[in-house]
C-alpha cells in the first residue's frame, strides 16, 4: 500500500513496483487529465509536476512518488478558473485535440516560472520536449508568449 | 510498454545502497534519475529483478570545492549542474554541457552519475568528463576507488564499474584563470542524441596558444581525446582552420547504416573548429 499526495489530496493505492506512475493516477487516483503516448519519455504528454518540477510520468514508479507532492492537470485550474497559461491557450487555439495539452501546460508553467521572460525561439527550445501533432506549434508559442505578457502586466 | 516485474528498495544512505548492492549487485540495478534506464525498462530491453532507489541518499547530491577539484555528487540533477553556480565558475563547460541534453523536462531528472553509469557514446557528460580530465570516484562496500573518465568508460554502454559498484561522484580539475573553452555538438532534432560533439578547453602562454584539450564524441564507442593531433600555435583564423583539420584526420569513426563516415568526418571537423573558436574567443 502507497500513499500518493496529488493537488493536495492523498490517494491510497495498493500496486506493484512496476506500475508507472501516469498508470497510478489514471487508474489508482482516478486522474485521468494525465495522458499516456509514447511511454518512453519523447512526447511528453504524461508531464506532471513531482515537488515542483515537471517530469515525465511514464519514467517513473509510482512507488518512487511517495512522500512528494504532485501536481497534475487537474491542479491547474482553481475554482474552475483556468491559469493564465491555460487561458491563453484557449484564447490564442493553442489546442486542437487536446492531447498534449496537460504535458505543454505543466512543462511550459514551471519552465515560464524560470524563464519569465522569454524570446519566442527559447519558448521553442523549450517547448520541444513535447510532442504536439496538430497544432503545428504556432499557437502555442503564441500562447506562452501571451502568458508570460500576461504574468508581467500582473506582477506590474 | 510496461516493465517487467521487480522488487524494490529506497535505501536512505549510502552505506545502506552500497550494503545492498553488495548483498543483490548481479541482479540489481541501481535507479535514480530513470531518464535512460526506466524507457529501457518499459521496452523491456532491460529487466532487472530488483531496483536499488538512490534519490533518498542525500550525500550524493552535493557539489563542493575541495582544493583544486571540483566535486560533482552523482545525484545531481542536468538541471541543477546547468545553473549552478560553483559548477560555471570552476568547470563551465561541463555546466554548458548539462544544459544542452535532452529536453527541460528530461533536465530536471537525469542525473550525472546515471550519465556516466549509462555510458552513451553520444552523450554529453561522458565527452566532457574525458576533455576535462575528470576522474570518477566509485565505491562499493569494499571501500572506494577513482578511476581517469578516460580509462572509465570501455566501450558502447559499458564501463569498468562492476556489479557491486556505485558512481559516487564527479572530480573536476578547476578551470585554470583564464582558460577558454568550447563545446559544440549536432543534434537532427532539438533534444535527441548528438551525431558528433566536440568539447575543448585552451590557454595563451605569451602569443602561442596551447595546452589544449580536445575530445570527440559520437562517433566510435567511447568519447576519446584527440588533442594529441594539435600543434601549438598562434591561435588565429588559420591554426583552427589546421587544428580541425588534424583532428579530423585522426579521429576512428565507425560505420553507421545511416550516416555514411565522410559525412561524420566532416562533421567533426566543422564542429571542432566552432568548438576551437569559441575556445579562442572566450580567453580572458
Amino acid at each position: 500500500m502507497i500513499v500518493l499526495n496529488v493537488n493536495g489530496e492523498e490517494h491510497r493505492a495498493l500496486l506493484e513496483p512496476r506500475k508507472l506512475l501516469c498508470d497510478a493516477l489514471r487508474e489508482d487516483c482516478a486522474l485521468t487529465g494525465t495522458h499516456v503516448g509514447c511511454e518512453h519519455g519523447v512526447c511528453g504528454a504524461c508531464t506532471v509536476l513531482l515537488d515542483g518540477r515537471p517530469v515525465r510520468s511514464c519514467l517513473i514508479y509510482a512507488v518512487q512518488a511517495q512522500g512528494a507532492a504532485i501536481v497534475t492537470i487537474e491542479g491547474v485550474a482553481r475554482n474552475g478558473v483556468l491559469s493564465t497559461l491555460q487561458q491563453c491557450l484557449h484564447e490564442a487555439h493553442g489546442l486542437q485535440c487536446g492531447f498534449c495539452t496537460p504535458g505543454i501546460v505543466l512543462t511550459m508553467q514551471a519552465w515560464l516560472d524560470e524563464n519569465p521572460e522569454p524570446t519566442d525561439a527559447e519558448i521553442r527550445d523549450a517547448l520541444s520536449g513535447n510532442l504536439c501533432r496538430c497544432t503545428g506549434y504556432h499557437n502555442i508559442v503564441a500562447a506562452v508568449a501571451a502568458a508570460a505578457r500576461r504574468a508581467k502586466e500582473k506582477a506590474e | 510498454m510496461k516493465p517487467a516485474r521487480f522488487t524494490y528498495e529506497v535505501p536512505a544512505t549510502l552505506a545502506d545502497a552500497l550494503a545492498a548492492l553488495a548483498r543483490r549487485g548481479g541482479e540489481a540495478k541501481i535507479i535514480a534519475g530513470g531518464q535512460s534506464l526506466a524507457p529501457m525498462m518499459n521496452m523491456r530491453i532491460a529487466q532487472p529483478g530488483h531496483l536499488i532507489d538512490i534519490n533518498h541518499v542525500a550525500e550524493l547530491g552535493q557539489i563542493r570545492l575541495a582544493d583544486d577539484h571540483l566535486v560533482c555528487g552523482a545525484l545531481m540533477r542536468h538541471a541543477d549542474l546547468a545553473r549552478h553556480v560553483l559548477a560555471w565558475t570552476h568547470a563551465p563547460m561541463l555546466a554548458y554541457a548539462a544544459g544542452t541534453i535532452g529536453h527541460y523536462a528530461i533536465r530536471q531528472r537525469g542525473t550525472l552519475g546515471g550519465s556516466l553509469a549509462h555510458a552513451d557514446p553520444a552523450a554529453q557528460l561522458p565527452l566532457a568528463a574525458v576533455a576535462l580530465d575528470a576522474r570518477i570516484e566509485i565505491a562499493s562496500s569494499g571501500g572506494r576507488r577513482v578511476v581517469p573518465a578516460t580509462e572509465f568508460f570501455a566501450s558502447i554502454f559499458t564501463t569498468v564499474l562492476e556489479p557491486h559498484e556505485l558512481i559516487v561522484a564527479l572530480h573536476v580539475p578547476v578551470a585554470r584563470l583564464g582558460e577558454g573553452w568550447g563545446f559544440q555538438l549536432l543534434t537532427r532534432r532539438a533534444g535527441d542524441f548528438a551525431l558528433a560533439l566536440v568539447g575543448c578547453t585552451l590557454a595563451r602562454t605569451g602569443r602561442r596558444v596551447d595546452a589544449v584539450r580536445l575530445a570527440v564524441g559520437g562517433v566510435g564507442a567511447t568519447p576519446v581525446r584527440l588533442d594529441g593531433a594539435i600543434e601549438p600555435g598562434a591561435g588565429d583564423a588559420h591554426w583552427i582552420e589546421r587544428a580541425a583539420r588534424a583532428v579530423a584526420a585522426a579521429v576512428t569513426i565507425e560505420a553507421n547504416e545511416r550516416i555514411s563516415v565522410e559525412y561524420r568526418r566532416e562533421l567533426v571537423e566543422t564542429l571542432a573548429q566552432r568548438a576551437l573558436t569559441e575556445a579562442i574567443e572566450s580567453l580572458t
